[in-house]
């Protein structure tokens, strides 16, 4: 089975120019070779702290950014051959929805308005047409039509998610990078999110990109997971797999952070010291090294490649 | 043991063009020495502005504390005048805020705001006020402390300001220290330090802590007691323990229904219908009313009192007996 996005050797890097005539100094290593897919109708989960590169790896696979190097292939196209017409064309099929509701919504264009751009962007139907269609969207994503004329800072922040959700549906993308979508919400309103991408999921047969830093939320909403740290992913597999059974030390530690809400599990943990490094000056070898609990001689110096260590269950450690 | 902070009757309103919000109604709690209290509650329950009153850090006008004492060991704060109130800062209690880049000075350095912090409580010369400056950034585990002390905030990463600022709270061993949502800015690996240092800590010092959280999952690792509130109330009140075990108050279940938890099933989550209702000319009743599955007529009509339905466990609800 081909999936419907194929990524392969994934970079982005960002120069940083200081001095005298903005040379070059150092290079910020935000994505550094990635290989993932996602299937179609299917949600990949890309986890990890801030900084790590995993909304820099959303916005390249739409080429919102352009990758540095690698391969994006989208419905067996190639990403990289497409002229920006055909790529404005394709954006039809992949869309993205942000994390924060209140600075990717235009506050002076009504709710109904910001739906309808995509449609009137790609031309689709006639205007009575679309705004029935956007009509429709409202009451999917649990707006009334009703609420088409209003403004975006007339909505809480769950239903201003809700109108970037049916903009992103608008123009009937079989994918769509969801980057942090629930995290500016509070608890009672995640929930209505979480259970409104996952219906949309079951009813169109969408596929998801979804970056999130929460372990909980992504354990509920993914199919598949890949952990990044710095720049990398250290691991990738199913989510049952990856819940039931880590294997890489960040992953472990990463897991064993989460607080957990049940007062009666008082569990003895080791919680990993030191901070994210920065994807400027990274630490040699194994990027985690600096913070393992199990670090040897050998991770300070080779780069440990992610290979498979069982049935799909893809590692990035030397000691595993 | 008698409590070392004692809230009662605590109302906060603001002044604004729509009206008078009432961010904080009737909350009332006590902390012991040692023992951390968890304020619960999504955005715009009152959780911070029922901090900001106990420090009396709220900007008057247009926000004002109208009834209710805040006793810290005996003394009732909102009796205190403005220059008394600065000394107890501090010095008795002290506030970590969330986004410690905002509540940090960007243009002093680090060593430089705790010393300053330390010479307004004691009397103490410039080198030996920086000397504890750097002693409690040691003790915060801030590797290099020396060096890190004649650093700006901008320097650091956000964990390493947390630090800082949790610091300068404790550098006068205060009996109460507030901390509003202190790690929700961080990393879930570096919120686990954090929040282990804050415990280590109040067990050295024997400091009450007040934490202001909506994370379920920090509540449950870190607090003895727990409130909950939700538009000025309080809702629910206990041990931690019986909240999680038991809770009373339809809000607080669809809460707990509504967090997905790691190892959990792939069950649909729980929602809570709606929205928290402008402050504004609150409808009369209970105010959760309207989101509430087993809403009767009375829920609209009267307020819910506060009433003890366990053994030392409370909520305000007309339908959970």
């Amino acid at each position: 089975m081909t999936a419907l996005l194929q990524v392969e050797g994934l970079r982005k890097t960002y120069p940083l120019k200081s001095g005298f005539l903005s040379r070059v100094h150092e290079m910020v290593h935000a994505v550094d070779g990635l290989d993932f897919q996602v299937q179609a109708g299917q949600t990949l989960g890309l986890v990890g702290e801030s900084g790590c590169g995993k909304s820099t790896v959303g916005r390249t696979v739409l080429r919102l950014v352009e990758p540095t190097g690698g391969a994006i292939k989208f419905e067996g196209v190639d990403l990289a051959s497409l002229s920006r017409g055909q790529m404005r064309m394709l954006r039809q099929r992949m869309q993205i929805v942000f994390q924060d509701p209140f600075s990717s919504l235009n506050p002076r264009m009504k709710a109904g308005a910001i739906v309808a751009e995509s449609l009137n962007a790609f031309a689709v139907g006639t205007a009575a047409e679309r705004k029935d269609r956007v009509a429709h969207l409202f009451e999917r994503v649990g707006l009334t039509p009703r609420q088409m004329g209003m403004y975006p800072h007339q909505f809480s922040g769950g239903q201003r998610q809700r109108i970037a959700i049916a903009r992103a549906l608008a123009p009937g993308p079989s994918f769509i990078v969801a980057d942090e979508p629930v995290s500016a919400l509070d608890v009672s309103v995640q929930a209505q999110v979480i259970n409104l991408l996952m219906d949309l999921q079951a009813q169109d047969g969408l596929a998801y990109l979804f970056i999130s830093h929460n372990l909980a939320v992504v354990e509920h909403v993914c199919h598949d997971v890949a952990v990044m740290y710095l720049g990398r992913i250290v691991e990738y597999t199913s989510k049952n797999r990856l819940f039931s059974r880590p294997l890489h030390p960040y992953t472990k530690a990463l897991m064993a952070a989460v607080p957990i809400p049940d007062p009666s599990l008082k569990r003895e943990k080791q919680h990993i010291g030191g901070d994210v490094p920065s994807p400027i000056n990274r630490p040699s070898g194994c990027h985690f090294h600096p913070r393992c609990p199990m670090a040897q001689a050998r991770c300070r110096t080779e780069d440990p490649v992610l290979r498979e260590v069982e049935g799909g269950h893809r590692v990035a450690c030397h000691l595993v | 043991m008698a409590p070392v902070l004692e809230v009662s009757g605590l109302n906060t309103i603001v002044q604004s063009r729509e009206g008078i919000v009432r961010a904080v109604q009737d909350v009332s709690f006590s902390v012991e020495a040692g023992k951390t209290l968890a304020i619960v509650g999504e955005s715009g329950c009152g959780k911070t502005m029922t901090a900001l009153s106990l420090m009396r850090l709220v900007p008057s006008p247009p926000v004002k504390i109208t009834a209710g004492s805040v006793k810290v060991a005996g003394v009732d704060l909102l009796s205190l005048t403005e220059r008394e109130m600065r000394d107890v800062r501090g010095r008795d209690i002290a506030m970590i805020f969330q986004e410690p880049m905002t509540a940090l000075n960007p243009v002093l350095t680090v060593g430089y705001q705790i010393a300053e912090m330390v010479s307004m409580h004691e009397k103490l010369s410039k080198k030996a006020a920086w000397d504890r400056a750097v002693d409690m950034m040691r003790h915060v585990r801030i590797p290099a402390p020396e060096r890190r002390a004649q650093e700006y905030p901008h320097q650091m990463s956000g964990g390493m300001r947390q630090r800082a600022m949790i610091a300068m709270a404790l550098a006068c061993r205060p009996k109460v220290l507030i901390a509003d949502e202190p790690t929700t800015a961080l990393d879930v690996t570096i919120q686990a330090q954090v929040l282990d240092l804050i415990k280590d800590l109040q067990t050295e010092m024997g400091t009450a802590v007040v934490l202001i959280t909506h994370d379920l999952g920090v509540v449950a690792e870190t607090a003895d007691r727990m409130i909950v509130m939700y538009a000025g109330r309080k809702v629910e009140e206990g041990t931690t323990a019986a909240l999680f075990a038991d809770p009373l108050h339809p809000y607080l279940r669809g809460l707990m229904g509504s967090v997905p938890r790691m190892g959990g099933t792939a069950q649909r989550l729980q929602e809570i219908s709606g929205i928290v209702p402008p402050l504004v000319n609150l409808p009369p009743g209970c105010t959760f009313a309207d989101r509430c599955s087993m809403v009767r007529d009375r829920c609209r009509t009267d307020v819910p009192p506060f009433t003890e339905k366990r053994s030392d466990h409370a909520a305000a609800c007309w339908e959970t007996a």
